[in-house]
């Protein structure tokens, strides 16, 4: 068994810096043009994972499905982009941040119920408020979760990973609250005789003040357009629906009630929502910014907004009546509704689209 | 002031159980009757039983559960580095782990994309949930193997393949085998894809050789960054498999579902042996420098957890509900592995295309001969003297091994199905589809392109299978250009545009390494193309060739 060649020296350090030869200082990704002057930890974690036949795929796809369409696909969105490539997400969200996250907020929550209920503060509950967050706090986590289903099925379309983990921590954050709040409805219902866990689905599937956001909600889950989905969670149902329930009604009306708990809870999901919008409001103003497709994205997503605009607008309707439920009036209903419009014409204003015909429709 | 001051209090405290708090959950779920949930991923499988989901898990213990897991492999990292880990390591493992960490970040997204396709199909909320948290986990995996990979780049003394990593996946000789795994995962009937090739085989039996044999021997090499990640990746595999098996559940008590329950299993079982063996096989036995022989080797691990654990534990018992297990095919990939010498003629493979890879790859020496003589008897004289070429051909100003007409080498043609090429040469077959000659490294690999992925099998429709696409021979993309052209075109060169990135050896001294001009002046060639060029007696007789094999020139 001869060797032929020398003996390699023995081995020195295999640390960076111990040996200078041509590249032993290129430290960084180069593959991808950083958004930002250098690449942030958030771009280097994300960026190209999801290859691309235009960018560094040469052999192309190498499955497709049946009718030939391929592993990934630009035509499952109506959107058109010059270059899906360049979207980052606002939040910068890879792996740590988002347990660290989540983690944090579970961990508010936790202290929040348990203190709560250690002090007795929700047997100090309202009842009227009681069997409101009963029945319709309880049909609401449906509507979150029915948001994460669809947030979770949407983040298998997008053309890159930028786009398709911004819907995946979409999905998370949702799928959390949808949680959160029930555990946080069965646990104080412990310190509540009576308390009935399963009225809130109850009236989500049947109360007529629910209707219209099932409904809703079902339209989005039944969108076979990836982007029509996440467009209609962020941009639509959440300003029309979401946090006109949560922010209009909840976080404004609970304290009065005497319950300084359930707004704990639900602000997580205020703080949750502002990051997915970032995202989702970076993403669809790239596209109508675009200059050979804006129009027509424009286009498109005025009828998306006219469509789920539609469905949202009427289920907001339908849910008039629980603001006359608490015992103590703190809101009224048309206040807060044009509350939420301001929010979609601020939302609007940002993407590039004119909500207009909507609210007068 | 509450009545609740004592501490016996405070902890008396009621809370939800995790029975009722995961039933709660589960009952977050409806059925639409407005609007139906699209239904767009197609399967051809029917789902009916209700499925259970074995694991009881809330987001709000999964999550601070997770990052509690994060915090001790970051905190293993830091360590690390104050330990000077990358003083001691071994360049020849680190430099696998540009091929390893290349490919394996995208099967992991992939598989969080895939629980969209299986999340639509769960017969159960539970199993839904299930499928959620399995998202969120993949999305973990694929970050952080992307966080380690920038770790080895920024602290490693060759960072030159890392900095490329996400192109050199998309573009390289080898991971494409890589590429067919994870979008295997994705593509075509959601059954087929997301839930027997990922998770009732992929994630089933062959984690366990990815995220455990490969960090043992990571730290056998002196890099303990490596287990940490992965062993704490791993651990989250217990649930991913639970949840593949209760979707399993659903279908298999409708015979229905049988014979395609048979053709998946039989396509997912071979092509994950023929992939995840090629990749992880070379990488632990070629890129170690232990050679300690009371370490068990690559098949003996096999033998234990694919062969012991998996196929008598796993997969023999789903032929009490009717279904037929290819036990041929177990018994052939073990031949493969200990018979036939599949890891060492991929890493034979591997080696002689160093010029298009992305990390260096050294030769063997008389200390691993040894080694693997006594752990594969035979192997001395069947690679012996290949590895001695190998380091003779990996000065500059040789002929490099790739075009090196002294060495007796045969380059192989590329199995159409698997990716890896048909290195086992008296099993390489031909077959035509669709009136064009394809090239496969074995039977199972021919049926699995020619009969399961089709738009009939045994003579019932199936509508929503996926189909075999793109240039999947990678050879056929450089075919005809030069080997330096194509480096280039790869962008495989470093930083002085004119170094490889890919090294036949460890010397981290410009003198010694390779650059453009000491490659250029050889064309590279499709064997496609050149099978199919011939003509039907020239085909027979060079398949025959093909079949007896090759001897490598006696080095002296
Ligand atoms: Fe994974
Ligand atoms: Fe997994
Ligand atoms: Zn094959």
């Amino acid at each position: 068994m001869s060797v032929t060649q020398e003996p390699i020296a023995p081995r020195k350090s295999a640390a960076a810096g111990s040996a200078t030869f041509a590249g032993s200082n290129s430290r960084k990704y180069n593959y991808f043009t950083p958004k930002g002057r250098k690449a942030s930890h958030y771009e280097d974690m994300t960026v190209d994972v999801q290859p691309d036949p235009k960018r560094h795929l040469l052999q192309d796809w190498i499955i497709s499905f049946a009718d030939g369409t391929p592993t990934y696909s630009e035509s499952w969105t109506a959107a058109k982009c010059s270059d899906w490539h360049v979207f980052r997400a606002v939040d910068q969200e890879w792996e740590r941040t988002h347990y660290q996250r989540q983690s944090t907020i579970v961990g508010m929550i936790a202290n929040v119920v348990d203190n709560g209920r250690r002090s007795g503060a929700v047997k100090r509950f309202d009842k009227a408020w009681v069997k409101v967050l009963q029945d319709h706090l309880g049909a609401y986590k449906h509507a979150e979760f029915g948001l994460g289903m669809a947030t979770m099925q949407a983040q298998r379309y997008g053309y890159t990973q930028m786009i398709n983990n911004a819907v995946l921590t979409n999905s998370s954050y949702k799928l959390r609250f949808a949680q959160d709040l029930t555990l946080y409805l069965g646990e104080i219902g412990m310190d509540l005789e009576g308390f009935d866990q399963d009225a809130g689905k109850a009236h989500w599937m049947e109360d007529p003040i629910w209707q219209g956001v099932r409904r809703a909600v079902e339209t989005i889950g039944g969108s076979t357009d990836y982007l029509e989905q996440y467009f209609a969670v962020n941009v639509v149902f959440e300003p029309m629906v979401a946090e006109l329930f949560r922010s209009g009604f909840i976080m404004q009306v609970a304290a009065s009630q005497n319950d300084f708990m359930t707004p704990s809870v639900v602000a997580a999901a205020e703080g949750d929502y502002e990051r997915n919008l970032a995202n989702a409001v970076e993403l669809f103003r790239m596209l109508v910014l675009d200059e050979t497709h804006g129009t027509a994205n424009r286009e498109l997503f005025n009828g998306w907004l006219m469509k789920h605009g539609g469905e949202a607008k009427n289920a907001a309707n339908q849910l008039q009546p629980i603001w006359s439920q608490p015992r103590v009036k703190i809101t009224q209903f048309p206040d807060v509704l044009e509350q939420s419009h301001n929010r979609l014409r601020a939302i609007g204003s940002e993407i590039g689209l004119d909500v207009r015909p909507l609210i007068e429709a | 002031m509450p009545d609740s001051l004592s501490l016996s209090k405070i902890t008396a405290q009621k809370g939800m159980s995790i029975g009722e708090a995961a039933r709660r959950v589960a009952d977050l779920g409806w059925t639409p009757s407005y609007v139906q949930e699209a239904m767009t991923f197609p399967t051809d499988y029917k789902i009916t039983k209700t499925a259970r989901d074995p694991m009881k898990q809330v987001l709000r213990s999964y999550f601070p559960m997770q990052e509690e897991k994060d915090n001790r492999v970051y905190g293993a990292l830091d360590a690390a580095l104050r330990g000077d880990m990358f003083r001691d390591v071994e360049p020849r493992w680190v430099e696998w782990m540009k091929l390893f960490l290349a490919i394996i970040p995208f099967p992991e997204i992939s598989a969080s994309r895939s629980m969209a396709m299986v999340g639509r199909l769960a017969p159960g909320e539970e199993l839904r949930t299930g499928f959620t948290m399995q998202m969120v986990d993949e999305f973990r995996h694929s970050t952080i193997q992307m966080n380690l990979k920038k770790w080895y780049m920024e602290n490693y003394v060759d960072p030159a393949g890392f900095d490329i990593t996400e192109a050199a996946f998309g573009k390289c000789y080898a991971t494409t085998i890589g590429r067919q795994f994870a979008e295997g995962f994705v593509t075509g009937d959601a059954i087929t894809a997301a839930n027997v090739y990922l998770t009732v085989v992929a994630e089933t039996a062959f984690t366990n050789t990815l995220f455990v044999a490969m960090p043992s021997e990571a730290a056998r090499n002196g890099d303990y960054a490596l287990p940490t990640v992965f062993l704490s990746v791993q651990s989250d595999e217990s649930r991913h498999i639970g949840n593949g098996h209760s979707m399993l559940m659903s279908i298999i008590n409708d015979p229905d579902n049988h014979q395609l329950l048979e053709r998946d299993l039989r396509y997912a079982f071979w092509q994950n042996h023929a992939i995840v063996d090629a990749a992880v096989g070379t990488i632990v036995e070629y890129g170690t420098t232990n050679r300690d022989k009371n370490k068990e080797s690559y098949a003996e691990l096999w033998h234990r957890w694919i062969y012991e654990d998996y196929y008598r534990t796993y997969m023999l018992p789903l032929e009490k509900y009717g279904i037929k297990i290819h036990h041929d095919d177990v018994n052939a990939a073990w031949d493969r592995m200990v018979k036939k010498n599949y890891v060492h003629k991929t890493a034979q493979f591997f080696s002689v295309g160093w010029p298009v890879a992305f990390w260096r790859q050294e030769a063997q020496t008389d200390k691993d001969f040894e080694w693997f003589e006594h752990k594969y008897p035979g192997w001395y004289a069947e690679f012996g003297d290949y590895w001695k070429w190998y380091e003779k051909l990996s000065t500059p100003g040789e002929t490099n091994i790739l075009f090196n007409q002294d060495v007796g080498y045969v380059y192989p043609h590329r199995c159409w199905s698997c990716m890896v090429p048909a290195l086992i040469r008296e099993d390489f077959c031909v077959d035509t589809v669709d009136g064009k000659l394809y090239t496969y490294c074995s039977e199972v690999c021919r049926w699995t392109h020619k009969v399961a992925f089709s738009a009939e099998y045994e003579g019932r429709a199936t509508p929503a299978m996926g189909r075999f696409s793109g240039r999947r021979e990678w050879e056929d993309c450089y075919a005809g250009w030069d080997v330096a052209d194509a480096i280039q075109d790869l962008g495989f060169v470093r930083s002085d545009g004119k170094t490889l990135v890919p090294q036949p050896h460890l010397h981290f001294d410009d003198s010694k390494m390779w650059k453009l001009d000491d490659v250029r002046g050889h064309k590279l060639g499709s064997p496609l193309q050149a099978i199919r060029a011939m003509s039907d007696v020239e085909r027979e007789k060079h398949i025959a060739d093909y079949r007896a094999g090759f001897k490598i020139n006696p080095f002296n």
